[in-house]
This record gives C-alpha cells, sequence and structure tokens, in this order.
C-alpha cells in the first residue's frame, strides 16, 4: 500500500494538470528505508512528449547526488499519462529501474488543464511484473 | 589505478549489495570489462549490441558519457563513475 499526505497527492496532480498534455514526471523522495514520501521533487519531462517521459540526464545525476547526501530515495516515481487510463504501458513496465519505488500514475484525459476528479493509482513493478496496491491519502503522514 | 564507480540499487544484486565498487581502465569500454570480471553479468546490463544500453545513463566526473565519447571515453586514476538507470517510460 502507498500512504500519501494530502499536499504531497495534490501537488502530483496539480503538476500533471499544469503540463497537461505533455506527460509530467517526478519523484517524492523520503528516508531510505523508510517507505515516507516526503519530498515532492518535480522534474522537467526532457522527452516534452504527450506520449513519453525522460527525466534530463543531467537533471537526474543531480537530483541522486542530493538523494544520497540526504539518506533519501525516491520512493514514489510518478508521471502522467494525458490520453490514457493510469495504467503502466509496456514502456512503462520495460524501463521501470527502481524496484523499490512506487510507481504512481495519474491520468488527465478526463479534464486535461482543468479541475474535476483524476485516476490516481500506485503499482509495483519488478520485474516485468505489475502489481496494483491502494492507495491511502492522509491529511499528514503519522510520525515514526 | 583505482577508479570509483556507484552503483545503482537494481545493480547491486552484482555487487553483494555494495553502493560503490573498485575498478581500473583507461577507457568506460576497459573499465566495464574490468568489473565484469569482478561481478559477472553486470556487463550486459549495462551494454547492448556493443554499445551502452540507450536507458542506462553513466557520468565520469558528472559529464554524461554520451557527451564525451561513450565507450570510449578515456579515465584516469582517480576518476569517479556513477552509472544510474533513467527514469523514463511511455
Amino acid at each position: 500500500m502507498l500512504t500519501i499526505d494530502q499536499a504531497t497527492y495534490d501537488a502530483i496532480v496539480a503538476h500533471a494538470r499544469r503540463d497537461h498534455p505533455v506527460e509530467a514526471c517526478g519523484i517524492v523522495a523520503g528516508p531510505e528505508g523508510s517507505d515516507r514520501p516526503e519530498r515532492h521533487v518535480d522534474m522537467v519531462n526532457a522527452a516534452g512528449s504527450p506520449t513519453f517521459y525522460e527525466f534530463d540526464s543531467t537533471d537526474l545525476l543531480g537530483l541522486y547526488r542530493d538523494l544520497d547526501d540526504r539518506d533519501e530515495e525516491p520512493v514514489v516515481i510518478y508521471h502522467s499519462h494525458t490520453a490514457t487510463e493510469a495504467y503502466p504501458s509496456r514502456t512503462d513496465i520495460g524501463l521501470a529501474q527502481e524496484p523499490n519505488a512506487h510507481y504512481v500514475l495519474v491520468s488527465t484525459r478526463e479534464h486535461g488543464n482543468n479541475d474535476g476528479p483524476v485516476e490516481f493509482r500506485s503499482y509495483r513493478i519488478v520485474d516485468g511484473e505489475v502489481t496494483e496496491e491502494e492507495v491511502a491519502v492522509v491529511p499528514e503522514l503519522g510520525t515514526t | 589505478m583505482a577508479i570509483e564507480v556507484r552503483i545503482p540499487t537494481i545493480l547491486r544484486t552484482y555487487t553483494d549489495g555494495e553502493k560503490a565498487v573498485s575498478g581500473d581502465g583507461a577507457s568506460l569500454s576497459a573499465l566495464i570489462d574490468d568489473l565484469e570480471a569482478s561481478h559477472p553479468g553486470i556487463k550486459d546490463r549495462l551494454i547492448d549490441n556493443g554499445d551502452l544500453r540507450r536507458f542506462v545513463n553513466v557520468y565520469i566526473n558528472d559529464e554524461d558519457v554520451r557527451f564525451i565519447g561513450g565507450l570510449e571515453a578515456e579515465l584516469t586514476d582517480g576518476d569517479q563513475v556513477v552509472v544510474l538507470p533513467a527514469v523514463a517510460g511511455g
């Protein structure tokens, strides 16, 4: 199960709406091994495409250096689908290379840049196998 | 000669869980061959058909190797190599 706080959830949805019809992408970092998505980082989609996303390679290095310095890891890796459902595409499955991450998919196909409900779903993707998981949106992450 | 190589989570199965390993070689290609000798299987995760895999990023001292010669990029003692899987999808 993915447990995420309302403010981070809202920030991801807002990013997806803002970038529609281009796919939005980013991560939510948290302390290594904690499974706590605490720090939202929106990334530029270097592909600038409605059907593909990729972190820019220089941004990617900067991001991971930052995570290293903070003893963090990507707890959530998210991106949007702008014309299809919030389910991992074959490309998503083939390229998923963070076995510990929750892969979040947001679909903006219904309302685009506008307000309105969006699909927000989460998956584990390990060795080409997709497992959907429940998403619990809480007012704030509990203290450990 | 020693070059530090930072290993991403997904490849740590080849390095007994180590986040960084040491290798040597005068080029990226030679370094990868050296890594393969100590960590069998890792080369295939980095190289496909004689070239770097499209969705694996390799950096030498913070430079993406695609801009500095790819597999032929030169290495010298004390260089730091970082391997990061691309974060990408459709």
